[in-house]
């Protein structure tokens, strides 16, 4: 018989309750479940998840200062999170398909998304700027949880073509409430879909503490579902790259969804438009950046002797070219032609619209050269 | 020329495109070896698998939000929701995902999903079994919204449905799932009338009747009387909803320059609104008398046995028809 009690202590702000690789000091520490999937990372491949991670970080904060400057009419910043986005991407295969949400920029770094895609959608010119079918990254999704059910169609569509891939839905903590992700979850197990499930965990949504969506760690509810899961330390970008490998190659190998917790925090605004001081203590804060994911590799690669001012300035320039690409692309760019309101509403010619832009077209061309365009 | 009830021409319909592109498939709940609870996907899973023809939990964000990520990878899912009251779950992921995802991707990822719904009242069921919820879906830019009327256009306009690459809301009267007719079953879709054009059904010259599923019928039994009293009415089925054929719609309203809208979803902010305001800026000086809706009352669905009173009927057309016509009407004391 299964025993249904369960603890009711309130365990899920237990953040430190974690698997881990590497601790906040640099150190490197033992797991047996964790170890074997990171073998093969040495102090090459280390630095180049250490590069993906600073230029995550000097990024999303030009995205902040582009906001600022008034280029963005908004961002969601990633700092303190760029661990668990490079680590679970890396540790995928590029033909994988990502669907992450909107704060997941270190994802779309390690997929080679071009600068000017980073900005363009939070300047207001798209709705998004890369192809999915080239990335196998989906357009960022703002509605929460909405994107779990995708992967999990998507994992679905890899099972009927005999393809070895796997699919991944990110969400955060908050998401985890809505019904589409726990119907995600029904879905996936039911059909043994080949998904991953990657919660980042950053403890808060917008003003809402993890404690109001989960009094239990997030990663007890999969086992209910019938879907593994790993409660990871999520600034641990090693323990994110063994626990990513896990659960892909537990996809992969036909044995059905896997869940990932990544217990991480969000040091900075929900978006620009937030103030956190009006609902998080700053000592929180604090206890936080001394658990900086990008600190703790710097120490780990310098007790290896990996890191020196050298390989510190090929980072900083590299971060450096990006995000004055991003710059340029925000700052140069023209706005979107009028007629671009009507474009992909339908795929195929549809009489209601095309009838719309005729009639707006024309009203415009009523003030000739001046244009009603701008 | 096969004889077969709405119902039937439906299944064949999903029988022909599950054969003809294995890139379809179909979702939903008890779809599989129930066949479905008005067994219109009879047989369908014993023919094509469980892997084509997918038996789901009941879930219906969950039914179409993994249909999204099918078409994602491209695939064509068509998807029962089981009953029209059962769809609001599945709001967000319709609304905000299946018609929008096209747009927000600028093209780049289609969303060929069908989206079937036993529709409508007047089967005497329960609460939420008898819902019309197509006006918030008609709201929606970035889907097509249809309905059918007869067994041959279910059969075509489904496998048309299931061929386009826009997202279609495709409502199948629950009255008429019995309703026998013809149905080609050979025909080519490609030499069928395009999704989305209406149909005169009747020929008339006083007033122009719009109507879509299974009001055309209703309309059809009221033309029939008015004839009687030597009044002559034009059906017209929409058929398609969004985007409504207008072509169609001007041209007959400008011969009988009054018009009667009716559906059995309830008035406020419903599609005759939006059809009258339409045809009002459209044909205004061909009008000879204010258009006039004949719908369901602004309630709840009521109980099975007052829904009689709820739905339009016969006679009800026939009080609007006076009124267009400036005969004595209900409202004529009303009025005076």
């Amino acid at each position: 018989m299964t025993d249904t009690l369960t603890p009711a202590a309130a365990r899920s702000t237990d953040t430190d309750d974690v698997a881990r690789l590497l601790d906040h000091t640099g150190s490197r520490v033992a797991d047996e479940r964790l170890d074997p999937w990171i073998a093969d990372v040495d102090a090459a491949m280390l630095r180049e998840l250490y590069r993906d991670m600073a230029m995550t970080r000097r990024l999303d904060a030009e995205g902040v200062a582009l906001q600022r400057q008034g280029h963005l009419g908004l961002w969601a910043p990633a700092h303190g999170q760029e661990a668990v986005q490079v680590g679970t991407t890396w540790a995928c295969h590029d033909d994988d398909f990502l669907f992450p949400t909107y704060r997941e920029v270190g994802i779309e770094l390690v997929r080679g998304i071009e600068p000017a895609d980073f900005v363009m959608v939070w300047h207001g010119a798209k709705h998004s700027s890369w192809d999915p079918s080239v990335a196998h990254v989906a357009n960022p999704q703002i509605i929460i949880g909405a994107q779990s059910l995708h992967a999990v169609g998507y994992a679905m569509g890899i099972q009927r073509d005999g393809g070895d891939q796997v699919a991944v839905a990110y969400f955060g903590d908050g998401a985890t409430s809505q019904g589409d992700v726990n119907e995600a979850m029904v879905f996936a197990a039911s059909f043994e879909s080949p998904v991953v499930f990657v919660c980042s965990n950053n403890q808060w949504a917008i003003s809402e503490p993890v404690g109001l969506q989960a009094q239990y760690p997030i990663a007890g509810r999969a086992p209910g579902f019938g879907i593994p899961s790993m409660r990871i330390d999520g600034n641990d970008v090693l323990a994110c790259v063994a626990a990513m490998r896990w659960a892909a190659d537990h996809a992969r190998s036909g044995l059905g969804p896997a869940f990932i917790e990544a217990v991480t925090y969000r040091i900075g605004p929900h978006t620009t438009s937030d103030d956190p001081t009006r609902y998080r203590d700053p000592a929180e804060v604090d206890y936080w950046r001394a658990r900086d994911p990008l600190a703790r590799v710097e120490a780990y690669l310098r007790r290896m002797g990996a890191f020196d001012d050298a390989f510190r300035d090929s980072v900083q320039a590299d971060a450096d070219r990006f995000t004055a690409a991003m710059r340029a692309a925000v700052v140069e760019a023209t706005p979107p032609p009028p007629q671009r309101l009507f474009e992909n509403v339908y795929a195929e010619p549809h009489t209601g619209i095309e009838e719309q832009r005729a009639a707006f077209m024309a009203y415009l061309d009523g003030f000739g050269a001046e244009g009603g365009a701008a | 020329m096969t004889q077969l009830t709405l119902g039937k021409a439906l299944n064949a319909g999903m029988r022909r495109a599950l054969a003809d592109d294995d890139k379809v498939l179909v979702m939903g709940e008890d779809i599989g070896k129930l066949g479905g609870v008005f067994r219109i996907t009879d047989g369908l899973q014993a023919e094509f698998g469980p892997r084509r023809v997918v038996d789901t939990p009941l879930a219906e964000s969950g039914i179409v939000g993994t249909a999204v990520g099918l078409a994602f990878r491209g695939f064509r899912p068509v998807v029962e929701i089981q009953f029209d009251g059962f769809v609001y779950p599945a709001f967000d992921q319709i609304v905000s995902q299946v018609a929008k995802l096209h747009y927000r991707t600028q093209g780049r990822v289609t969303m060929p999903l069908t989206i079937r719904i036993p529709w409508a009242g007047g089967v005497g069921a329960a609460e939420h079994h008898s819902e019309s919820p197509e006006a918030y879906f008609v709201h929606t830019a970035g889907l097509r919204v249809v309905a059918v009327s007869n067994p041959q256009d279910a059969y075509t306009m489904l496998r048309q449905a299931i061929a386009c690459d826009d997202p279609v809301i495709f409502l199948e009267p629950k009255r008429l799932y019995h309703a026998k007719g013809e149905v080609d079953v050979d025909a080519d879709i490609a030499d069928a009338a395009p999704l989305g054009l209406a149909r005169v059904v009747r020929e008339g010259s006083d007033v122009t009747v719009l109507t879509y599923g299974s009001h055309v019928t209703t309309a059809l039994d009221a033309a029939l009387a008015a004839e009687d009293e030597g009044i002559s009415l034009e059906v017209i089925d929409l058929r398609s909803i969004s985007p409504v054929d207008y072509a169609a719609v001007t041209a007959s309203v400008r011969r009988t320059g009054r018009v009667v809208v009716t559906h059995e979803a309830s008035r406020e902010g419903g599609v005759a609104a939006e059809i009258i305001a339409s045809v009002t800026e459209k044909c205004f000086h061909y009008l000879e008398a204010p258009p006039v809706r004949v719908t369901g009352m602004d309630i709840p669905y009521p109980p099975a046995k007052l829904e009689r009173y709820h739905l339009p009927d016969l006679d009800r057309i026939l009080d609007a028809v006076d009124r267009v016509m400036g005969r004595p009407n209900s409202l004529s004391e009303v009025s005076a």
